[in-house]
C-alpha cells in the first residue's frame, strides 16, 4: 500500500462518486453529473471508469482489467497497476474470478454473473453529441426524449449504404426510456448488455456517471425493416476457433496475409487451454 | 509465425526508465535545482500554479522539473497531486485594492493616485538575444527607492464616482466551485471566472484576441494592471476571527469597455476582470477581454455568434489538461473500433459493387 | 450524564472508514441495483432511535455536501450531534434535503421532497425508511435490475406507484431494520402481492 488514501481517492471525493451511482442505477441510462477529479493520469485514458472502480472497490474484491478485450495491453497494464498500488486488491485476468472488471472498448465474451461488476470508461458520454455539439440543447433532447434527430441520422444512413454505417458505440435504449451511449463497444457487444451483472459507466472529463442496473432491457436503436444486426469478422478465431467470439484481424507478414484472433485474450486463452484449437492454434501454441 | 502481443508491463517499465534518463539528460552537466527553476524560471512557474489550480512555487518547480518543461505536463501534475490534498476550508476573499504592488499600469489615465509604477516588464526591452547572459548571467543589482506609503486605489474607482462605470453589486452568495461540482450551463460569472484562471493560457489568449479582430469587439482600455502581493486570510473556527495564513502574488487586471447602453441601462463603461496567480500578465488581460465577451446576455447586447460570447464552447474547451488528455488519447489502441469499421466499409464496398454489377447487367440485358 | 452524552455523540462511528463505507456503499449499491434484495449493513452504532443500517448508510452517504432531513419522531440532539460529527452533513428543511430519514408515517407527505427536474432527474431526494421488519414480503415488483419478478416488504403500495408514474423523476428509497437494508428506486413498478 502506500501514503495514499485507500483506492487513492479521499473519502469525500468517493462519497460523491458514490451518490453519483446510486442516482444512476435509480435511473437507468441517465447521465448524472459528478464532480470528476484530476487523476494522475490523463483525462480520456479511463479517469471515469477509475474513478468509478475507485469508489466501488472493496479490499476483498478482485479486479481485472481490459482494453480492447485484452488484460496485457498497455493502458489496462497501467490502470491494474495503480489499483494493485492505491488499493492492494488482488487482480485476475480470469473474467470468472473477478468481482471488478473495468473494460475500454469491449465486453467479455463469457457470461458475467450476478456477483460481477462491470465498468466501462467512456470518451463521450452523449449519444447525441455528434448530431448535436450543445450540452444545455442534449439536456433538452433527454428530457422531452425527443430522438428524431438520432432516428434521421440512422436512417440517412439506409438511405445512403443501404446499412446503419454505425459499427462501434452504437446507440441504445435503456428501458424504453433514455437513449444511451454504450461507449464505443463494437456494436456485436450491445446484445450481451441485458446481463445479470451491475453496469456502470464512468465519463471522467465529460463529468457523467451512468448506470445499467442487472436485467434491464437495452435496445439497440433500428428500424422494422432495417432490424438491428450484431455482426463481426466472417471466421473462427485462427488461434482457438472460437466461432462466437469477436476478433482482431492482425496483418501477418508484407504480403498482407492475416489471421484473426479473438479480442478476448482470456476468452482465447481458456478455450486453448480446453483443448480447443484453431487454423493456426497449433503453430501458436 | 505469431506471437501474440505481450509484455506490457515490461515495455511500460523500459519505457519510464528510459524517460527518466532522458530527463536527467547528458550527465556531465550539472543537474537543476529546483530553488534555480523557482527563481530563474519564475514566470513558468507562475503558469504551472495558475493552471494547476494550487498556489506552491516549490511544487511548481518539481513539476517543472519532473515534466522536462512541459508546461502542461507539469500542470497536470499539480491538478493531480491537488487532488489527493484534502480541503480544510475557505479563505476570505483578497483584497486586491490592498495589494503591495510591483507593477501598476493604467492605460486609461495619464497619472492616478499611487502613480504609474513599470515594475519587472519585458514591455520596453528591445527582443535581442543577449548573448552575455549565455556566458554570464550575473547582472548589477536593480536601483531601490522606498515604497510608496499611500494606498494604491483601484483606477475604476475613479470613474465610479463619476457613475460613469457600472457598479458591481456586492454579493455574499457563496460563488460556485467546478473543482466541487459538476458545471452545468448558464455557469454564471463566478465559476466562468474560476474556468478561465484556470483555463490554458493559448486559448484563452485566442479566444481574447478574437474579439479585438471583431468576433465580438468589445472596445476594450487596460484601466489598470497591478501585480503584487496581497496577505490571505482564513477563519478559523476554534479562534472565531480570520488570521493571516500567508501571501500570494497575484496579477490582476480590470479593462473598461465601451458601452452604448440598452434599453434599461444607459451608456456608461463596463468592466471586463482578470485575476491570475502569480505574475501573469497576458493571461490576466486576455481573461478580462474573454470575460467581458461573455458578459453580453447580462448587459443586454447582441450574441453575434461569436466563439469568446459562447460560454458553453469557451468553458468546454479552457482546460488543457481536459483538452490534451482527450487529443492524446487517440495514440491508445483503438483496433476493436478500428475493426468493427473495417468489416462494415469492406461490407458496404462489396454490397455497392454487387449493385454496379447488377446494374450493369440489366444494362447489358436491356 | 455529559460524558455519556458525548460518547452518544462522538463514538459509533466507522473504525476504518475507507474499508467501512467501501462495504457501506457495496451493500447500498447492489440494494438500489437489484430491488426486492435485503443486504446487510454495519459499523455503524448510532444513538438510539435509528437503526444500526440507517446510521451505516448515514456514514457512508452523507457529508457537508448533503442535506440531510430528520422527521420528528427519529430527531434528536444526539443524533444531530452524532450526524454533525460524523458527516459535517447540515441538518435542512425536508423540501431542500438531499437525504431524509425517518419512519414510514413521519416522512409522509412525499410530496414535499425534491423530485429532481426533466433536465436533471438527479437533484431529488433520497429518503431512508426505518421499518420495524423487512420479513414479510407484501409487494411485488418489477423492472430493472430484477430478472422477472421480485418480492419486498412495503409500508404502503399507492405512494411507490404514485412515484412510479413520475420517472424519470420522483424519489428513491431505502428501507432499514437492524442491520438489514433493502431498496426501492424509482424505475420499479410495485403491485401487491405476496
Amino acid at each position: 500500500m502506500s501514503d495514499y488514501n485507500f483506492a487513492y481517492l479521499d473519502e469525500q471525493t468517493k462519497r460523491m462518486i458514490r451518490r453519483a451511482i446510486l442516482k444512476g442505477l435509480a435511473v437507468p441510462g441517465y447521465q448524472v453529473p459528478f464532480a470528476s477529479r484530476e487523476m494522475p493520469m490523463p483525462y480520456g485514458w479511463g479517469t471515469g471508469g477509475v474513478q468509478v472502480s475507485a469508489a466501488t472497490l472493496t479490499p476483498e474484491d478482485t479486479l481485472k482489467v481490459i482494453d480492447q478485450g485484452a488484460d496485457d495491453t498497455t493502458n489496462a497494464v497501467s490502470i491494474r497497476k495503480f489499483f494493485e498500488r492505491t488499493a492492494g486488491v488482488a487482480t485476475t485476468e480470469e473474467t470468472a474470478k473477478a468481482s471488478v472488471i473495468q473494460t475500454r472498448h469491449r465486453i467479455p465474451e463469457a457470461e458475467l454473473s450476478e456477483d460481477q461488476i462491470l465498468v466501462y470508461q467512456v470518451p463521450i458520454p452523449e449519444p447525441l453529441r455528434f448530431l448535436e455539439p450543445r450540452e444545455t440543447e442534449t439536456r433538452k433532447m433527454h428530457a422531452l426524449q425527443e430522438y428524431g434527430l438520432m432516428h434521421v441520422k440512422l436512417y440517412e444512413d439506409i438511405s445512403q449504404h443501404g446499412a446503419i454505417a454505425t459499427a462501434y458505440a452504437y446507440p441504445v435504449k435503456v428501458e424504453g426510456r433514455y437513449v444511451m451511449d454504450p461507449s464505443p463497444i463494437p456494436k456485436f457487444d450491445n446484445p450481451k448488455m441485458e446481463m445479470a451483472a451491475i453496469q456502470l459507466f464512468g465519463a471522467g472529463r465529460e463529468q457523467r456517471i451512468y448506470a445499467v442496473p442487472p436485467y434491464t432491457k437495452v435496445v439497440s436503436l433500428d428500424f422494422e425493416d432495417y432490424p438491428f444486426e450484431a455482426s463481426k469478422a466472417d471466421h473462427p478465431c485462427d488461434l482457438c476457433g472460437a466461432e462466437d467470439s469477436y476478433l482482431d484481424e492482425v496483418i501477418l507478414d508484407d504480403a498482407g496475409n492475416r489471421m484473426f484472433v479473438c479480442s478476448d485474450t482470456d476468452y482465447c486463452r481458456s478455450r486453448r487451454e480446453a483443448g480447443h484449437s484453431g487454423r493456426l492454434g497449433e503453430e501458436a501454441a | 509465425m505469431y506471437v501474440a502481443v505481450k509484455g506490457g508491463e515490461q515495455a511500460i517499465d523500459n519505457a519510464h526508465a528510459w524517460l527518466a534518463e532522458e530527463r536527467r539528460g547528458d550527465t556531465s552537466v550539472a543537474e537543476l535545482s529546483l530553488a534555480q527553476i523557482r527563481e530563474q524560471l519564475a514566470l513558468a512557474v507562475n503558469r504551472v500554479m495558475a493552471e494547476g489550480s494550487l498556489y506552491d512555487p516549490d511544487l511548481a518547480a518539481l513539476a517543472i522539473k519532473q515534466s522536462r518543461g512541459d508546461l502542461i505536463e507539469a500542470i497536470f501534475l499539480i491538478r493531480a497531486y491537488r487532488t489527493t490534498l484534502p480541503r480544510f476550508g475557505y479563505t476570505q476573499p483578497v483584497d486586491t485594492g490592498a495589494m503591495a504592488c510591483d507593477r501598476r499600469i493604467s492605460a486609461t489615465f495619464k497619472d492616478a493616485p499611487g502613480g504609474q509604477v513599470l515594475g519587472p516588464t519585458f514591455d520596453y526591452t528591445h527582443r535581442l538575444l543577449d548573448f552575455k547572459l549565455a556566458a554570464d548571467g550575473e547582472v548589477p543589482a536593480a536601483p531601490e527607492a522606498e515604497p510608496r506609503r499611500e494606498p494604491t486605489p483601484h483606477i475604476t474607482e475613479f470613474l465610479q464616482g463619476e457613475d460613469i462605470i457600472e457598479r458591481e453589486p456586492a454579493s455574499d452568495a457563496e460563488p460556485g466551485d467546478l473543482t466541487r461540482e459538476p458545471m452545468a450551463f448558464p455557469a454564471g460569472r463566478a465559476v466562468r471566472l474560476q474556468s478561465l484562471t484556470r483555463g490554458d493560457e493559448g486559448f484563452i489568449l485566442g479566444m481574447a484576441y478574437s474579439t479585438q479582430r471583431g468576433y465580438a469587439r468589445n472596445h476594450a482600455f487596460v484601466g489598470e494592471l497591478r501585480i503584487g502581493t496581497v496577505p490571505v486570510e482564513m477563519e478559523i473556527p476554534e479562534l472565531g476571527f480570520a488570521i493571516e495564513i500567508g501571501e500570494i502574488e497575484l496579477t490582476e487586471c480590470e479593462t473598461v469597455n465601451q458601452f452604448k447602453g440598452s434599453k434599461t441601462v444607459p451608456p456608461q463603461f463596463t468592466r471586463g476582470y482578470g485575476l491570475v496567480f502569480g505574475q501573469s500578465e497576458r493571461k490576466s488581460i486576455a481573461m478580462a477581454l474573454v470575460d467581458r465577451a461573455l458578459r453580453w446576455e447580462e448587459l443586454g447586447e447582441d450574441n453575434v455568434g461569436a466563439a469568446a460570447q459562447d460560454e458553453e464552447f469557451v468553458l468546454s474547451h479552457a482546460d488543457n489538461i481536459q483538452a490534451t488528455g482527450f487529443l492524446e488519447h487517440i495514440k491508445l489502441p483503438h483496433y476493436v473500433d478500428f475493426q468493427s469499421e473495417l468489416e462494415l466499409v469492406r461490407k458496404l464496398r462489396r454490397e455497392a459493387a454487387e449493385l454496379a454489377e447488377n446494374l450493369a447487367a440489366q444494362e447489358a440485358a436491356e | 450524564m455529559q460524558a455519556q452524552a458525548r460518547n452518544t455523540v462522538y463514538g459509533g462511528g466507522f473504525a476504518n472508514p475507507p474499508v467501512d463505507s467501501a462495504h457501506g456503499f457495496r451493500a447500498a449499491m447492489n440494494a438500489m441495483a437489484r430491488p426486492g434484495t435485503i443486504q446487510r449493513i454495519s459499523g455503524a452504532t448510532p444513538p438510539d432511535g435509528i437503526s444500526p443500517a440507517a446510521g451505516a448508510l448515514l456514514l457512508t452517504l452523507c457529508d457537508p455536501e448533503t442535506g440531510v432531513y430528520l422527521t420528528p419522531d427519529v430527531d434528536s440532539d444526539d443524533l444531530r450531534g452524532w450526524l454533525t460529527f460524523h458527516t459535517g452533513a447540515p441538518v435542512v428543511a425536508a423540501e431542500q434535503a438531499d437525504f431524509a430519514l425517518g419512519s414510514w408515517a413521519a416522512l409522509m407527505p412525499l410530496d414535499r421532497f425534491r423530485i429532481g427536474t426533466p433536465e436533471y432527474p438527479d437533484r431529488s431526494a433520497t429518503l431512508i425508511v426505518e421499518m420495524p421488519e423487512l420479513d414479510a414480503p407484501n409487494a411485488r415488483l418489477q423492472g430493472p435490475g430484477i430478472k422477472d419478478s421480485a418480492r419486498l416488504t412495503l409500508p404502503d403500495l399507492e405512494e411507490f406507484q404514485h412515484n412510479a408514474m413520475l420517472y424519470p423523476l420522483g424519489v428513491d428509497f431505502f428501507f432499514t431494520s437492524g442491520s438489514q437494508l433493502a431498496a426501492l428506486p424509482r424505475s420499479t413498478k410495485v403491485t401487491a402481492g405476496e
